[in-house]
C-alpha cells in the first residue's frame, strides 16, 4: 500500500511537471549528460517554460530519449552486425544473380549498396514485402513462406494465416470487400470500365457519376473534396506520391527557397528536387530552428547574390508516419504569416485519421483550413483507395489544372477507385445521412488512445503525439527489429519494422497503425503479447513513471 | 633529455626556419582570428531583432501564383461522359474514338470487368500500403511472373502509376557521374527521371544513330585522356521503342550494335510498343527480332495497351531486383490497387490467347497510314506500323497559327463524330514538339470505321485550312 501511495505521490508530481513546462519527458532523463547521442531534432523549448499560452499539442507529444547503455549497445550490435557481413563475403560466394554479357561495363551498383543488401538487410530480409491475400482490414490474410538459405529466396509453404493488421493505413476501416463503398465501386466499374486511357488534360474522363446524378465523377470528387476541406477548390490525381513529386515543380522553381521539415516523405524531397528551389532542412519540429532559418533568409536573401528571395515554402506534414508525431500548426501560421511565407500541408496521413470530424489536422487544431496556402493528402490511407489530392484557392487549382506535370501526361484516375472516394468521403462528412462515419472517427481516437496509454504503462518508448494514430514503438537494436516482427508473426499480429537506412542508425523501431476496425478484444490481444515481448527481449526502456492504474478504454467522460 | 632542453629546441628552430615563414604563418593566424570572429558576428548580426523587422517590412514576396488565369484553354478539356472504348460520347457527341490510347481495345472487355470486380469482393478496393508494410498482394506477384513471361525474361517489378515508374526506374540506375545518351525527342517521363537523377546527359539528334556514334566517338576521344576515371562512369542509352511525342520507331539493331561497341546499358520505354509491335504484341525487340539480353531493361506502362493503370519494368534479376529498394515511386508509393492488377493480369491473358488482335492493330494501322498518304494538306511521317500517329500541316506556319489551325480541325472532326485531339505538351518540355493531330489506332476498328475516319478528316482539314486561305 505504501509503494502505491508513493508512486501516486510521484505521478502526480510528474503532472504538475507537464502542465509547466508543457513537456512531457522529464528532467531526470533530460540532465543525463548525453545529450549529444540525441539525433531527432526534438523539440527543446525548455527556456521557454514561463510562456502563457502552453499549446495543446506539445504536451501530448512525447519523444523519450534513448538510454545511454542502449546507445552503446546498438552501436556496438550495428558494427558487428557488419563485420559478420564482411567475414561472410569473404570466405562465401552468394547465390544471387550476376549480370551477363556485361563484361567490361563500368559496375552498376555501389560496392558498400551490394554489400549491405546481401549481408545485412537479407538478414531480417522476411520482415518485409510480406504478401497478403485478402482485404488489408482489420485483420489480413498472410501468405506463409518459409527462406531454406537465410533470406537469400523465399518458398510459399501453401498455407496462409490470419492476423491482427496492424500494418497497413486503413485508419478509418474503409479497407472492406462488402457494404456501400465496395457495391457503389463495383457498380460504378460496371458502367465506365477500370480506365479510360488518357490523360485528364487531352480529354478529361468525367464519367456521369451513378449516385450523384448527372455529376461527372472527377468534377464531383474535386467538389466534394474542397467541401470536405473546408476549401474553395481541389484537384485530383491517380497516385499520391506522384501529387507530391509531379505538383511542387510547377509551384516552387529556382530562386525560391523551401523549409522542409526533416522528416518529410520522399515524395516530397523528390519533388523539391525536380523543382529546382534551394532547400533547406529544419529539425524536426523545431519551431525555433524553422525561424532561425526564416530570420536568415529574410535578412541575408539569396546566397551570393544577396537578392531578396522571390518566395519562401515552408514544407510540412500533418502527421509524419516514421514519428507518430503531429505538426505543430498553430505556431507554424503565427511564423508564416509574420514572415510572409506560405504554407504547404502533406495531409497524408492526417486527413480522415484526425480532428473531431476527421477533416485533418486544421479540425484537429480547430483552425479555418483556408489559413494554409496549399492542402495536399492522400486517398489511401483513410479512404481506402488510391491517388491524391491538392486543395486551396480557386486561383491555386487553376493553376495547378494548366501547369501540372501529373494532369497534362499522366494518365487519368480509374473510375472504380473514385467512386470509393466518393463513397467512404460522404461518409465521414455525414452526408449519406448515418452516423457512421462519426462513428468511425470516435472508435479511431478512442483506439489510439487506450493503446497508447497502454503502451506507456508497459513501459516501453513511444514516438509521437497522444492523439496520432501512427505508433512508432522503439526498439532500438537492429536484431531487435527482426525479433520482434517475427515473434508477432507467430502470434498472429502482424506490425511493421523500420531501421536503418529509413530511420537513423540508432532508432530502430516498430511501427503500428491504428484503425476503427479494430476490437478492444483485438487491442488488448495485442497488447498482452507486446508486453510479453517487452519482458523477454527487455523491451521496457521508458524511465517515465507508470500509471499503475488500469487504463480505462471508454476514458474521457464516454458513456457508451 | 632535460627540461631545459625540451625549451630550447623550438626556439632552435625559429632560428633555423626563413624569415617569410614565421611571417606568413602569423599573418595566417591573424587570418583565422578575423575569420572566427567574423563568422561569430554576422551570427550576431542575424539574431539583431529590428534589423530583421527593417527588412521584413521592405520584402515584398512574389504570390503564390504569379499570373492567376481564369479562361485558360486547359481550364475547359473536352469531356468524356461515356466507356472510352471504340466510341465515345465527347462533349455530348458520339464519336468514333481516335483520341484514346486504346489500342487493343481492352477497356470494353467483359472478362476483364468480371474479373475485376471478382478482386473488389474479395481485396477491397484499395492496397492501403506500399509494397514493403503489408501492400504486397497475391496478385501483384501473379502479375509481375507473367509480365516477366510474356516477355521473356526473369523479373518484372510493378509500379502503381505509370508516369513514376519511368522516372523512378531511371533515377534508380543514372547517378550523379554517369553519363546518359538520350535521345532529343523522349517524352516527359524520361525527362523527369533524368532530372531526378541529377546525371550528367547527352542528347543526339531524333532517331539519327549516326549522331549518336559521332558523340560516342568524342566522348571516346575523351575517356582517352583519363581512361582510369573513365572505366567508372556508368553509360546509358534510354531511348523509347514508339517515340510518344513522333510516332516514329527507333532503329534499335543500330542503336544496340552501337551500345555493344561502346559499352553502353540500354533502357527502352516501351508504353507504346509493348502490346502493339511485334507477332505476339511483346513489344520492339519481337519487331526487330533483337535477342532478350542486348537489352538491360525495358520500362512499360500498364496504362494504354493493357487498358488498366500503372508500370512495369523487366529484365534481368541483376537489374530489376535493385529497384525494390531503390526505386522511388515503388518502396514510398502504396501499391497498384488490386482491382486494377488484376485487369492487367486478365489482359495478359487475353492478349497470349488472341494473337491475331495484334495482326488486325497492324493491319489497322497500315491502312490508316495509307489513308493519311491522301489528304494532301496534311503529312505524317510516323512509322507506318505505329498505333499513335501525328499528322501535321503540310504548309509550316508558326507555333500558334499552327495550334490554332489543329485544334478547329480537331473541333470540327468531333462535331462530325469523329474524336481526334491535339495532344498537349507543357512549356517544361526540353524540345517542345510540333504541334500535330494526335490518332491513336485501335484494333477494334474496321475497314468502314477507317475509310469514315478518313473522310471525316480530309474533309474537316481542307474546309479549316480552305477558309483561312
Amino acid at each position: 500500500m505504501a509503494t502505491q501511495a508513493i508512486t501516486k505521490r510521484k505521478l502526480n508530481e510528474h503532472k504538475q511537471k507537464i502542465s509547466r513546462n508543457g513537456l512531457t519527458f522529464h528532467e531526470d532523463t533530460l540532465a543525463n549528460g548525453h545529450a549529444g547521442l540525441q539525433t531527432n531534432g526534438r523539440v527543446q523549448f525548455s527556456e521557454e517554460k514561463t510562456r502563457a499560452e502552453p499549446v495543446k499539442s506539445r504536451s501530448k507529444e512525447s519523444f523519450e530519449r534513448i538510454p545511454f547503455i542502449t546507445a552503446v549497445l546498438t552501436h556496438l550490435g550495428f558494427y558487428i552486425l557488419m563485420f559478420l557481413g564482411f567475414i561472410n563475403q569473404l570466405l562465401f560466394t552468394p547465390k544471387v544473380a550476376q549480370e551477363h554479357h556485361r563484361e567490361g561495363y563500368a559496375p552498376l551498383y555501389e560496392n558498400f549498396d551490394t554489400f549491405y543488401l546481401r549481408y545485412v538487410y537479407r538478414r531480417v530480409r522476411d520482415c518485409w514485402n510480406r504478401p497478403i491475400c485478402s482485404v488489408p482490414g482489420a485483420t489480413v490474410t498472410l501468405k506463409d513462406r518459409i527462406t531454406k538459405d537465410y533470406g537469400w529466396t523465399f518458398q510459399f509453404t501453401g498455407t496462409t494465416s490470419e492476423c491482427v493488421n496492424l500494418g497497413s493505413y486503413n485508419y478509418l476501416g474503409f479497407a472492406e470487400a462488402n457494404g456501400k463503398c465496395a457495391d457503389q465501386s463495383i457498380e460504378t466499374l460496371k458502367k465506365f470500365g477500370c480506365a479510360s486511357c488518357s490523360s485528364r488534360l487531352e480529354l478529361d474522363t468525367v464519367f456521369l457519376s451513378l449516385y450523384l446524378g448527372n455529376m461527372p465523377i472527377h468534377e464531383e470528387l474535386e467538389q466534394l473534396t474542397a467541401r470536405f476541406l473546408g476549401v474553395e477548390d481541389a484537384i485530383v490525381f491517380g497516385m499520391g506520391f506522384a501529387t507530391n513529386a509531379l505538383n511542387l515543380p510547377s509551384l516552387v522553381s529556382k530562386g525560391c527557397l523551401v523549409l522542409s521539415d526533416e522528416k518529410n516523405h520522399a515524395s516530397l524531397i523528390l519533388g523539391l528536387r525536380l523543382s529546382g528551389a534551394t532547400v533547406r532542412v529544419f529539425k524536426h519540429n523545431n519551431m525555433k530552428h524553422l525561424e532561425k532559418y526564416l530570420k536568415t533568409a529574410v535578412v541575408f536573401g539569396q546566397p551570393g547574390s544577396g537578392e531578396p528571395w522571390k518566395k519562401i515554402v515552408i514544407i510540412v506534414e500533418g502527421v509524419y508516419s516514421m514519428e507518430g508525431s503531429i505538426v505543430h500548426l498553430p505556431e507554424i501560421l503565427q511564423l508564416k504569416k509574420k514572415y510572409k511565407a506560405y504554407l504547404y500541408l502533406d495531409e497524408a496521413h492526417s486527413t480522415g485519421a484526425l480532428g473531431e470530424h476527421g477533416r485533418g489536422v486544421c479540425d484537429y487544431y480547430k483552425i479555418d483550413p483556408r489559413e494554409v496556402d496549399i492542402l495536399m493528402g492522400t486517398f489511401t490511407k483513410s479512404f481506402g483507395s488510391a491517388g491524391g489530392y491538392i486543395a486551396g484557392t480557386k486561383t491555386l487549382i487553376n493553376h495547378l489544372r494548366i501547369y501540372s506535370h501529373a494532369h497534362t501526361y499522366a494518365s487519368a484516375m480509374s473510375p472504380p477507385i473514385a467512386q470509393q472516394i466518393i463513397t467512404s468521403m460522404k461518409i465521414i462528412a455525414g452526408e449519406d445521412g448515418t452516423d457512421d462515419g462519426k462513428r468511425r472517427t470516435k472508435q479511431l481516437a478512442r483506439n489510439t488512445r487506450y493503446f497508447r496509454r497502454r503502451l506507456n504503462q508497459i513501459g516501453v518508448i513511444i514516438y509521437g503525439n497522444e492523439d496520432s494514430p501512427v505508433v512508432p514503438m522503439l526498439v532500438y537494436l537492429f536484431s531487435k527489429i527482426g525479433a520482434v516482427v517475427r515473434t508477432l508473426t507467430t502470434y498472429n499480429i502482424a506490425a511493421v519494422g523500420v531501421g536503418f537506412p529509413a530511420t537513423p542508425l540508432m532508432e530502430g523501431r516498430i511501427r503500428f497503425c491504428l484503425s476503427a476496425a479494430h476490437t478492444k478484444q483485438q487491442l488488448d490481444y495485442v497488447l498482452l503479447h507486446i508486453e510479453r515481448l517487452a519482458d523477454f527481449l527487455g523491451l521496457r526502456y521508458s524511465r517515465k513513471i507508470r500509471d499503475p492504474m488500469p487504463i480505462e478504454y471508454y476514458s474521457d467522460g464516454e458513456t457508451e | 633529455m632535460t627540461t631545459k632542453f625540451l625549451f630550447i629546441e623550438p626556439m632552435n628552430i625559429l632560428s633555423i626556419i626563413p624569415q617569410y615563414h614565421i611571417l606568413l604563418e602569423a599573418f595566417l593566424i591573424m587570418w583565422l582570428t578575423w575569420f572566427i570572429s567574423k563568422k561569430y558576428y554576422s551570427q550576431d548580426r542575424m539574431l539583431a531583432e529590428d534589423e530583421v523587422e527593417k527588412k521584413l517590412a521592405e520584402w515584398n514576396p512574389e504570390p503564390l501564383i504569379n499570373n492567376p488565369q481564369m479562361n485558360h484553354i486547359s481550364l475547359n478539356p473536352r469531356r468524356i461522359t461515356s466507356r472510352a472504348g471504340k466510341k465515345i460520347v465527347v462533349d455530348g457527341k458520339d464519336c468514333l474514338n481516335l483520341g484514346t490510347h486504346n489500342y487493343l481495345g481492352l477497356t470494353e472487355n467483359n472478362e476483364i470487368e468480371k474479373n475485376a470486380i471478382a478482386a473488389i469482393r474479395k481485396y477491397g478496393v484499395g492496397s492501403c500500403g506500399p509494397r514493403g508494410f503489408y501492400g504486397t498482394v497475391d496478385v501483384h506477384l501473379e502479375l509481375e511472373e507473367r509480365l516477366a513471361n510474356y516477355t521473356d525474361t526473369e523479373e518484372a517489378v510493378v509500379y502503381s502509376y505509370g508516369f513514376s515508374t519511368i522516372s523512378s526506374a531511371i533515377a534508380a540506375y543514372c547517378k550523379r557521374r554517369d553519363l546518359v545518351f538520350v535521345d532529343e525527342q523522349v517524352n516527359f517521363a524520361i525527362q523527369k527521371g533524368l532530372d531526378a537523377s541529377k546525371t550528367n546527359i547527352i542528347y543526339f539528334k531524333h532517331n539519327d544513330a549516326n549522331d549518336l556514334q559521332n558523340l560516342l566517338m568524342k566522348q571516346a576521344k575523351i575517356d582517352e585522356q583519363n581512361p582510369k576515371k573513365a572505366a567508372k562512369i556508368k553509360r546509358f542509352l534510354i531511348i523509347e521503342g514508339i517515340y510518344m511525342n513522333t510516332g516514329n520507331i527507333c532503329p534499335l539493331p543500330e542503336l544496340v550494335a552501337l551500345c555493344r561497341q561502346y559499352k553502353l546499358r540500354i533502357f527502352i520505354d516501351e508504353s507504346i510498343s509493348f502490346g502493339t509491335l511485334g507477332e505476339h504484341g511483346k513489344g520492339i525487340t519481337e519487331h526487330f527480332g533483337v535477342p532478350r539480353q542486348e537489352i538491360d531493361m525495358i520500362m512499360g506502362s500498364l496504362d494504354w495497351a493493357i487498358g488498366s493503370i500503372g508500370g512495369f519494368c523487366v529484365g534481368t534479376s541483376f537489374i530489376i531486383e535493385h529497384q525494390r529498394l531503390s526505386g522511388l515511386g515503388y518502396c514510398f508509393s502504396a501499391s497498384l490497387p488490386p482491382l486494377l492488377t488484376t485487369a492487367a493480369i486478365t489482359s495478359l491473358d487475353i492478349m497470349k490467347n488472341n494473337p491475331q488482335i495484334f495482326k488486325s492493330l497492324r493491319d489497322n494501322c497500315i491502312a490508316i497510314n495509307q489513308g493519311l498518304q491522301n489528304i494532301h494538306c496534311l503529312e505524317c511521317s510516323s512509322f507506318p506500323e505505329s498505333p499513335v500517329k501525328h499528322v501535321y500541316l503540310k504548309n509550316k506556319k508558326d507555333r500558334a497559327a499552327e495550334e490554332q489551325l489543329l485544334s478547329k480541325i480537331s473541333n470540327r472532326c468531333i462535331e462530325n463524330n469523329l474524336a481526334i485531339i491535339t495532344p498537349v505538351y507543357l512549356e517544361a518540355e526540353k524540345n517542345l514538339p510540333r504541334p500535330s493531330l494526335r490518332l491513336c489506332i485501335s484494333t477494334l476498328l474496321n475497314k468502314s470505321d477507317i475509310d469514315f475516319a478518313m473522310n471525316v478528316l480530309k474533309k474537316c482539314a481542307e474546309e479549316v485550312l480552305m477558309s483561312i486561305n
